[in-house]
């Protein structure tokens, strides 16, 4: 056992099966994504940038229950609603902190008519804080944006909710 | 006049080789990180120009465009003249490596004489850059440094007699010529590994790269440098790879001589197959960082005290002994 070892020692044996494994590796596919210019896969849980959605008719979904002020564990969704002129509730105001969000998704688990949901979007960076307190109008034009993507995820995701 | 015409010739010879030496360090550290990341399977640098050939182009620019921070309790002179020597004995080693026949700008004598007198002052640059640092880090970092430059230097300066005995000249076109049938690589096998693992330690290269040791150290010596300062250790140590490669092929791969000296390769420009020869071995260093695990630094003295000395020593005896047996010894003009 000694003398083997030795002999491994001398002849640097672990060292070339080293380098050999090092060689293969070296012409294996790569793993690593050009960032800006190719983009993962997303599934579609992924739990990113925020948007409330619509009725395809153009009504908002939002009945302002604040089941998701409620839960929100981060406390970052604000919540103001009345009731309109037809006897709806809505919202009149409807904030999300995105700093102050954890993006858990529990406020998308909450919602009992899929109102607010969260994207695929995750490059949503800016240069003030400022423009990263979202107001109900920011959160509709989100949904009017990604509408298609989101009905989509929605969909996908059904069998497993 | 003709001393002005001398002078012509010889600055046009020099910015002749530097100038290419400049930028082969800049392609040689794009191919290090890049063999890197091939071998962890990334892609390593591939966004500034083709395959990110102009990486290190674009790193040398950020740096020459960053402030130069000398700290308020350094000493001053030294500090700035620390990375200068390092870059300066970088690049003048190269002024006796003959990249061909005729590429060479002063054929000298005592060229590996002189290869070795530059190489070790080359330890000064590391020890002046952590000594003037006046910071702990930087200081722990030079000492290793030092120690382990000069204890590795003595294997390699063994290594060396090795193929002097072998050659009967110090001058470097000699001791290619002296391999056209037979280059050392095959008899002296194992003083080629052991030259090989002596310059991974004397360039501070994985696994011996104690001195910049990040767990431990910060960067070693490189600490409080910043800038072109940085840039210029930087590339000062890339210069010093390239020239142990560049070493290590005319030592033990027959220099500029093609592997086989038969028709399609033997009318191939002698600067060819060196190039070919300084990029394999660079390609096996760049290979080794990617595999090993730093050593101890225990470990890293005992190898080269311990093992790499008597092994080399007795390797000169049997060299010699055999040479004398044999009635092999070069006819040289002595």
């Amino acid at each position: 056992m000694k003398l083997n070892r030795i002999f491994k020692i001398i002849f640097l044996s672990e060292f070339v099966k080293a380098i050999i494994i090092a060689m293969k590796e070296i012409f294996k596919k790569k793993k690593t994504i050009n960032y800006p210019f190719e983009k993962g896969k997303i599934s579609p849980r992924f739990r990113g940038e925020h948007a409330l959605r619509k009725y395809p008719n153009g009504e908002e979904r939002c009945i302002a229950c604040k089941l998701c002020e409620a839960v929100c564990p981060a406390q970052a969704i604000t919540i103001e609603s009345e009731e309109r002129a037809d006897g709806s509730r809505k919202t009149t105001r409807y904030d999300i902190d995105m700093l102050k969000c954890i993006y858990c998704g529990l406020c998308e688990e909450s919602c009992p008519v899929d109102a607010i949901v969260q994207g695929p979007n995750f490059e949503f960076a800016t240069e003030t804080r400022e423009e990263l307190y979202y107001n109900k109008e920011k959160l509709l034009e989100n949904g009017d944006r990604w509408e298609t993507v989101l009905a989509q995820n929605i969909k996908l995701d059904k069998p497993y909710r | 006049m003709e001393t002005l015409y001398l002078l012509y010739t010889e600055v046009y010879k020099i910015l002749f080789l530097l100038i290419p030496i400049l930028v082969s360090v800049a392609m040689i550290v794009w191919f290090d990180r890049r063999v890197w990341g091939f071998i962890q399977r990334r892609k390593g640098p591939n966004v500034v120009g083709p395959f990110g050939l102009f990486q290190t182009l674009a790193d040398a620019l950020k740096y020459i465009f960053k402030e130069i921070i000398v700290p308020a309790s350094a000493n001053k002179a030294v500090f700035i003249i620390a990375p200068i020597i390092t870059m300066t004995l970088a690049l003048s080693a190269w002024a006796v490596i003959p990249l061909s026949e005729t590429i060479v700008i002063s054929d000298i004598n005592v060229g590996i004489l002189y290869i070795f007198a530059i190489s070790s002052l080359g330890v000064y640059g590391i020890i002046m850059g952590g000594w003037a640092s006046n910071s702990k880090y930087p200081f722990l970092g030079a000492i290793r440094s030092a120690a382990q430059m000069v204890s590795y230097e003595v294997s390699i300066g063994i290594i060396i007699i090795n193929v002097l005995l072998c050659v009967g000249s110090l001058n470097l076109k000699d001791i290619v010529m002296a391999q056209q049938n037979l280059w050392f690589i095959i008899p002296l096998f194992p003083m080629f590994v052991i030259f090989f693992i002596s310059a991974l330690a004397e360039t501070n290269r994985p696994p011996f790269d104690l001195p910049e040791a990040e767990a431990e150290l910060v960067a070693g010596y490189q600490t409080e440098y910043s800038g072109m300062m940085y840039a210029m250790f930087w590339l000062g140590e890339y210069a010093n790879i390239l020239l142990l490669c560049a070493l290590g092929s005319i030592l033990f791969l027959g220099g500029w001589l093609s592997p086989v000296d038969l028709y399609p390769f033997n009318i191939i420009p002698g600067i060819f197959w060196m190039l070919l020869k300084i990029l394999l071995l660079f390609f096996v260093f760049a290979i080794v960082k990617a595999i090993v695990p730093r050593y101890r630094y225990d470990q890293l003295m005992r190898l080269g005290w311990k093992i790499f000395l008597p092994f080399s020593l007795l390797y000169v005896v049997l060299t010699a002994s055999f040479l004398v047996y044999f009635d092999l010894l070069p006819k040289g003009n002595y």
